[in-house]
């Protein structure tokens, strides 16, 4: 018997798969967001106000993952735009291989900014390539300022960290300035958005990086 | 469960492996998994035995795994330490300034082809 030596990290074939769809995407027109954060962090919540802040200014189409059911799917839907519900079967993060099969299952006209809702899990989703153009981490208010902390991998992968919930801010002690340093002490490159869905407060902030980013490719 | 998803994308990458060295049966398989990488040994294993046997390529192989030692670095006082016995708090010195140098590893060492 044989032995060959190969010392390659596991997630190689997802790293090609993503790069490829990567690739593929930006030929077709179609800037894909990947949304990662713990669950109930307002996911949803700040996606269908974004759709509606930029109805008439972009297509936004939403791909959602979770282990079992489709209330998000459902919530995105009555706004009108494209989603479509992706049923992981039990994993805990989306790969490049699931995100293709997910944007397979959805209708594109081409100009579309996607934005996939990863599982709601702070630790594997850092780990594999969606092949989306960005990754976007949400930590809500509540969640508390030691985040950055607890889930340093999160932080350093991500290009924009949006903090969601700021209306609830004066009844948490959360310090939004320990958690700016803290997220700039892993990834001093971070664009951060402090926004509240419910009151808009930040929203337009974020809603123009989205745009000014998909200009970016 | 993590480790389900982990063990899927070992099974892919071995065959893009053995696709390229003409290898068409794997007879073991060595992984190099750091202390601190977040994988559950035992879920790993019980997740290959469930998956090499749907695999004509991998059926029967064992998996062996080589742990590596998590070794953090003090860049306040330039010493290195047990990552699992203290976190990323420096034991000499109190300092946070630290970064993990070994332990995070999760990678195929090496195949038997047959």
């Amino acid at each position: 018997m044989k032995v060959i030596e190969l010392k390659m990290t596991v997630t190689d074939s997802n790293d090609r798969d993503a790069e490829t769809l990567r690739r593929e995407l930006g030929e077709r027109g179609i800037f894909l967001i990947n949304l990662m954060s713990a669950p109930g962090s307002g996911k949803t919540t700040l996606i269908s106000r974004t759709i509606t802040d930029l109805a008439g200014r972009a297509k936004i189409a939403v791909m959602e993952a979770d282990i079992a059911s489709d209330v998000d799917a459902e919530r995105i839907s009555a706004l009108g735009a494209e989603s479509i519900q992706v049923h992981t079967d039990g994993m805990c993060h989306m790969d490049a291989g699931m995100t293709r099969a997910g944007l397979d299952g959805m209708d594109f006209s081409g100009g579309e900014i996607v934005f996939l809702e990863n599982v709601g899990n702070l630790i594997c989703p850092a780990e594999f390539d969606t092949g989306a153009h960005r990754n976007v981490m949400i930590l809500s208010v509540p969640e508390g300022d030691d985040k950055p902390l607890k889930y340093p991998l999160m932080f350093q992968t991500s290009d924009a960290l949006v903090i969601t919930k700021m209306d609830a801010a004066p009844y948490f002690d959360f310090d939004l300035g320990a958690v700016i340093r803290r997220a700039k002490a892993l990834n001093p490159g971070i664009r951060i958005f402090p926004v509240s869905a419910k009151t808009g407060e930040g929203m337009s902030e974020w809603e123009s990086y989205i745009l000014s980013e998909r200009e970016d490719g | 469960m993590h480790e389900l998803g982990i063990v899927k994308h070992v099974i892919r990458t071995l065959h893009d492996v053995a696709e390229e060295n003409g290898v068409s049966r794997i007879g073991s398989v060595t992984l190099e998994v750091g202390e601190v990488s977040g994988v559950v040994l035992e879920q790993l294993v019980d997740c290959w035995n469930y998956f090499r046997e749907k695999d004509d390529l991998v059926r029967g192989a064992p998996l062996f795994v080589e742990t590596i030692e998590a070794v953090t670095f003090c860049t306040a006082c330039e010493k290195t330490y047990g990552t699992v016995a203290h976190g990323k708090t420096c034991p000499f010195c109190g300092s946070g300034e630290t970064y993990l140098l070994t332990g995070s590893e999760f990678s195929i060492k090496q195949i038997e082809a047959e």
